[in-house]
């Protein structure tokens, strides 16, 4: 950091500490109670703001940022049918990617004197082994749904959302789709209200990571190249070849073995993890850094699938990161030293700084939050949890000017609908697939960038309809394995016992399900309809709805 | 919003016009052609950063095979998977096979060394860049195609599908304030409640109509615009015509689903599809393997929309692009890293074909761009530039590429 960087930071440090000093006031509005919820939590559960409402903000907001001392009883048995999700990365690849191995070499046995049977294989509809593989991805996104809709840790699952998105693996990378599961539930949730540091170590070491970013099989281009293990060329679940790493203990002369530098890792860890893309690196530092990381490894699956320094890959010689020398001869300490650098680098606090804001507070950050933000990063030393208490407390996060100032993602329109209106969710599969439909496939977005996180990405025709057909369907009780139990108990519409007064039944709805805001325009639309699914998914489908 | 409020006109207008549908949409053609129809552009994005240099091979140039020991394509005639010959030194990957035929009717040119002037080797700017049509600019707020549709708007004889993008979310290059449209399926496309389908289709339109939300208020208005004209074709009961086999891939039906549009005649001026797979950092294979499967089914796509669109594609241009090349050296895992200069592909009745353009600047080391990438001698905007300017007509391009000192002298000149 220069010195006037430096200078700056600790100027902003005792402006900030300054305002701190004044205890912030919460309103005590619904309306308050109600953004807070739309922000920290994936929207209002029914009584959730009459809870709120009796514990006060302050408290609501202390107890989120502790997610570890909130009891969560229901979630193990909603979670109980998904057995991938309690497995270790080394259990799911000995009882799912083992025998996917085992069938396609059956098939490519059976297939031999076909010159074109790979070609083939692509034509023929999916076998059992290849469904059970896929199903490994599956369960983790019907786990994701559930603990989005059921967690007392709402934002524990927000965070996990936002930081698994910042660090975000796509499942279709060749092995991956055996190694999110462990990456999310080990590497990114204990980690969304710790030290940055931490969070970007452990992301730096996951297995998943240094497969997606290809650092696994990064190696001195000057080295020895002693051959590592065997890789091999197989065919994709989604169509296309991918890459399959070791299988087996380092074999002889693999004609894949790593014999050279890969900047992939490198260039992204610095654009998309630490300092964004105007952080004032070049490209000579992409390659330094990559040169760092080399030896930064994968154990062979079958020794446990674990992070593994492979010192004879490493280039040992000295490297110069944003101007930092890293001496010679420091192995794997190498890759620790940059992550060092990189997240204590002001360009790291002020970027993760303006992606939280985003998230929680506008798609145009205030740049006087993102200030402070950045400056309790720095203060200290990138600890997540009062970064997020700096946001969460700001006179900008409650300011009427943030109230449904952002649009919702697929994932967050489909929750919150879900939430509002205290669905019974038996199983998540189907709306794994809704979420395909409404364009954002969980744990399957392709650029290592993740999903935008501003309105302009997701409002558009298409998703707009597609948004309003579940609507349709959710209220009308069409989505499988899913029940809107309030609805047929509910107070609004006649054929539910409602008042049959169109006025009355719309107030009803709009209380429950946006909680009592709504426009003139929208309210007398939903009076006109004549059940109370019509009802609902009027109010679901309204444009009111799509915000936050 | 200028354009938003001009478009709730037409988008009245659609909505009276359905018992006139043939008579309506015959005006749309106010850049028609010969053949009386509208000028048509499908943009193709092969997001990923697709290796130029396996596409379009430079097989002329000892130097490629040098530093591509283990991935280059080998010189044609010389056994299976080897290059395809075009012009003695350039040669298509060997699954560009189905667009052979296009280079030989001379529909089909090349655009090679073509980039951005921007260093950048991120995918995510990069493409920003490609789209926004401002390299370097990333404030840009629209998208260059999206800059097009507004120099060229007419309430007049605008509709629902001027542009649409057969993706789920909106690309970049069309995001701006003249309306477009995207959709994954257009089978799917409607308010889909049984009975009440229109019952609730018109609250659902209602709420949105009196939105004092403007962004959603606009999109809304699109949507219910684009479903009610959607009604006046039967997009269930396509045929391909000529014989088109298109891949059952996503990108595939994408580009069927463009051909599907245009020949229902609803006014399609812009079509764009994206097709990724391209960031080939790990083995990457030559003639077979990963990059070659890919490429099997961008070729097959393509030449089955060419086939399908018959003669409607003299009044068409396909253009691919993506967002950069890769380098010149293979990198340690049979693979490539992030470059700059890129091949793009220009077809269609009206292009001068049968010949790869721009200045090709070789790949020995001291010719490259930072000593590792093929070098950008072609700027991206000229070769949109004279897309627009010659095929569809745009008499002055400086709106559309802000910034930009744009001069047909240095257009690559793949239009009389």
């Amino acid at each position: 950091m220069s010195n006037l960087a430096m200078k700056r930071f600790l100027a902003i440090g005792i402006a900030v500490s300054a305002i701190s000093a004044q205890a912030i006031t919460f309103p005590k509005d619904d309306q308050a109670i109600v953004h807070v919820l739309n922000r920290v939590a994936f929207g209002p559960a029914p009584g959730d703001v009459e809870k709120v409402r009796a514990m006060g903000l302050q408290r609501y907001l202390d107890e989120q940022l502790r997610p570890e001392r909130i009891a969560d009883p229901a979630m193990a048995s909603r979670l109980g049918g998904l057995t991938t999700t309690r497995m270790s990365s080394h259990e799911i690849f000995q009882q799912y990617e083992v025998p996917q191995l085992q069938a396609r070499a059956a098939k490519k046995q059976n297939a031999k004197g076909n010159a074109d049977g790979q070609d083939q294989a692509s034509k023929m509809p999916p076998d059992p082994v290849q469904q059970r593989a896929n199903s490994v991805v599956a369960e983790l996104a019907e786990q994701k749904v559930l603990r989005a809709v059921y967690s007392e840790r709402q934002l524990q699952e927000v965070l996990t959302d936002f930081w698994f998105n910042h660090f975000n693996i796509d499942a279709r990378k060749g092995r991956d789709k055996f190694l999110l599961t462990e990456y999310e539930r080990d590497t990114i949730r204990p980690r969304v209200l710790g030290k940055f540091r931490d969070l970007l170590g452990a992301t730096a070491k996951s297995p998943a990571m240094l497969f997606y970013l290809d650092n696994w099989m990064s190696a001195d281009p000057n080295g020895p190249h002693p051959t590592l293990t065997q890789g091999r060329m197989v065919r994709g679940p989604f169509g296309g070849r991918t890459y399959l790493p070791p299988t087996a203990k380092p074999a002889a002369q693999g004609k894949n073995a790593p014999k050279g530098l890969n900047e992939n890792y490198g260039r992204e860890l610095m654009e998309l993890h630490t300092l964004g893309v105007d952080g004032g690196y070049t490209q000579k530092d992409v390659t330094e850094v990559a040169r760092a990381f080399t030896g930064w490894t994968i154990e062979p699956p079958r020794q446990g699938i674990g992070f593994k320094f492979e010192p004879r890959i490493h280039d040992n010689g000295q490297k110069v990161v944003l101007g930092h020398v890293i001496k010679a001869g420091g192995g794997e300490s190498d890759g620790e030293e940059v992550l060092d650098i990189l997240a204590r680098q002001p360009a790291t606090a002020h970027f993760i700084s303006t992606l939280l804001v985003r998230r929680f507070v506008s798609d145009t950050p205030p740049p006087a939050l993102v200030d402070r933000a950045a400056a309790r990063f720095h203060d200290t030393d990138g600890d997540l949890r009062e970064v997020m208490r700096t946001i969460l407390t700001s006179p900008e996060f409650l300011s009427p000017d943030a109230y449904r100032a952002k649009v919702k993602t697929p994932f967050e329109f489909v929750v919150s609908a879900l939430r509002a209106t205290g669905a019974d969710v038996a199983e998540a599969r189907v709306l794994v697939r809704e979420l395909q439909q409404l364009g954002m496939p969980l744990y399957q977005c392709q650029p290592p960038t993740g999903y935008k996180d501003t309105g302009d990405a997701w409002v558009n025709t298409g998703a707009l309809v597609s948004r309003m057909n579940f609507a349709l369907r959710l209220s009308n009780n069409q989505v499988p394995r899913v029940t809107v139990v309030s609805l047929q108990s509910s107070v609004f519409g006649p054929a539910a016992g409602g008042s049959g007064q169109g006025e009355v039944d719309a107030d009803a709805a709009i209380a429950q399900l946006l909680s009592g805001n709504a426009s003139d325009s929208t309210r007398a639309t939903i009076a006109k309809a004549t059940t109370a699914p019509q009802m609902a998914a009027l109010t679901l489908g309204s444009p009111e709805f799509q915000r936050r | 919003m200028q354009s938003r409020r001009v478009f709730l006109k037409s988008g009245a207008f659609a909505f009276v016009s359905l018992g006139f549908a043939p008579s309506f949409l015959a005006r749309t053609a106010f850049a028609a052609g010969k053949s009386g129809r509208p000028k048509q552009l499908i943009a193709i994005f092969q997001r990923g950063a697709v290796d130029g240099l396996s596409v379009i091979v430079p097989f002329g140039e000892g130097e490629y095979y040098k530093a591509r020991p283990s991935i280059a394509i080998p010189r044609p005639n010389s056994g299976d998977h080897a290059a395809i010959d075009l012009d003695g030194f350039f040669g298509f990957n060997p699954r560009l096979q189905p667009l052979k035929p296009l280079w030989d009717s001379r529909q089909l040119a090349i655009v090679h060394a073509c980039g951005s002037p921007d260093s950048t080797r991120s995918h995510f700017d990069a493409q920003d860049y490609m789209e926004s049509g401002t390299p370097g600019v990333k404030s840009t707020a629209d998208g260059w195609l999206n800059r097009y549709l507004q120099a060229r708007h007419d309430e007049q004889t605008a509709t629902p599908f001027r542009a649409v993008a057969l993706t789920s979310q909106l690309p970049r290059m069309l995001q701006g304030t003249a309306p477009a449209l995207a959709m994954n399926q257009i089978s799917q496309f409607g308010i889909r409640a049984g009975g009440s389908s229109d019952q609730l289709g018109a609250s659902f339109e209602a709420e949105y109509a009196a939105a004092a939300d403007q962004v959603l208020n606009g999109t809304g208005r699109e949507a219910f615009s684009a479903i009610k004209m959607l009604k006046t074709t039967d997009p269930s009961k396509y045929q391909p015509e000529n014989g088109a086999d298109y891949p059952k891939s996503a990108f595939g039906q994408a580009l069927k689903q463009v051909a599907q549009l245009t020949k229902a005649n609803v006014g399609l001026e812009v079509a764009f599809a994206d097709i990724g797979g391209w960031d080939t950092h790990v083995n990457q294979g030559a003639g077979q393997g990963q990059l070659a499967n890919r490429l099997d089914d961008f070729s097959r796509s393509i030449a089955a929309l060419v086939t399908d669109l018959g003669d409607r594609m003299e009044d068409t241009v396909v253009l691919t692009m993506s967002e950069f090349g890769r380098a010149v050296n293979e990198n340690g895992n049979r693979g490539t890293d992030h470059g700059h200069g890129n091949a793009m592909m220009v077809i269609g009745g009206g292009v001068r074909g049968g010949h790869v353009y721009g200045r090709w600047p070789g790949l020995a080391p001291d010719q490259r761009y930072d000593r590792r990438d093929l070098a950008v001698t072609t700027d991206f905007r000229d070769v949109f530039g004279e897309i627009v300017t010659r095929h569809l007509g745009v008499k002055d391009p400086r709106p559309i590429f802000p910034g930009y000192a744009s001069n047909p002298a240095k257009y690559p000149g793949m239009f009389a």
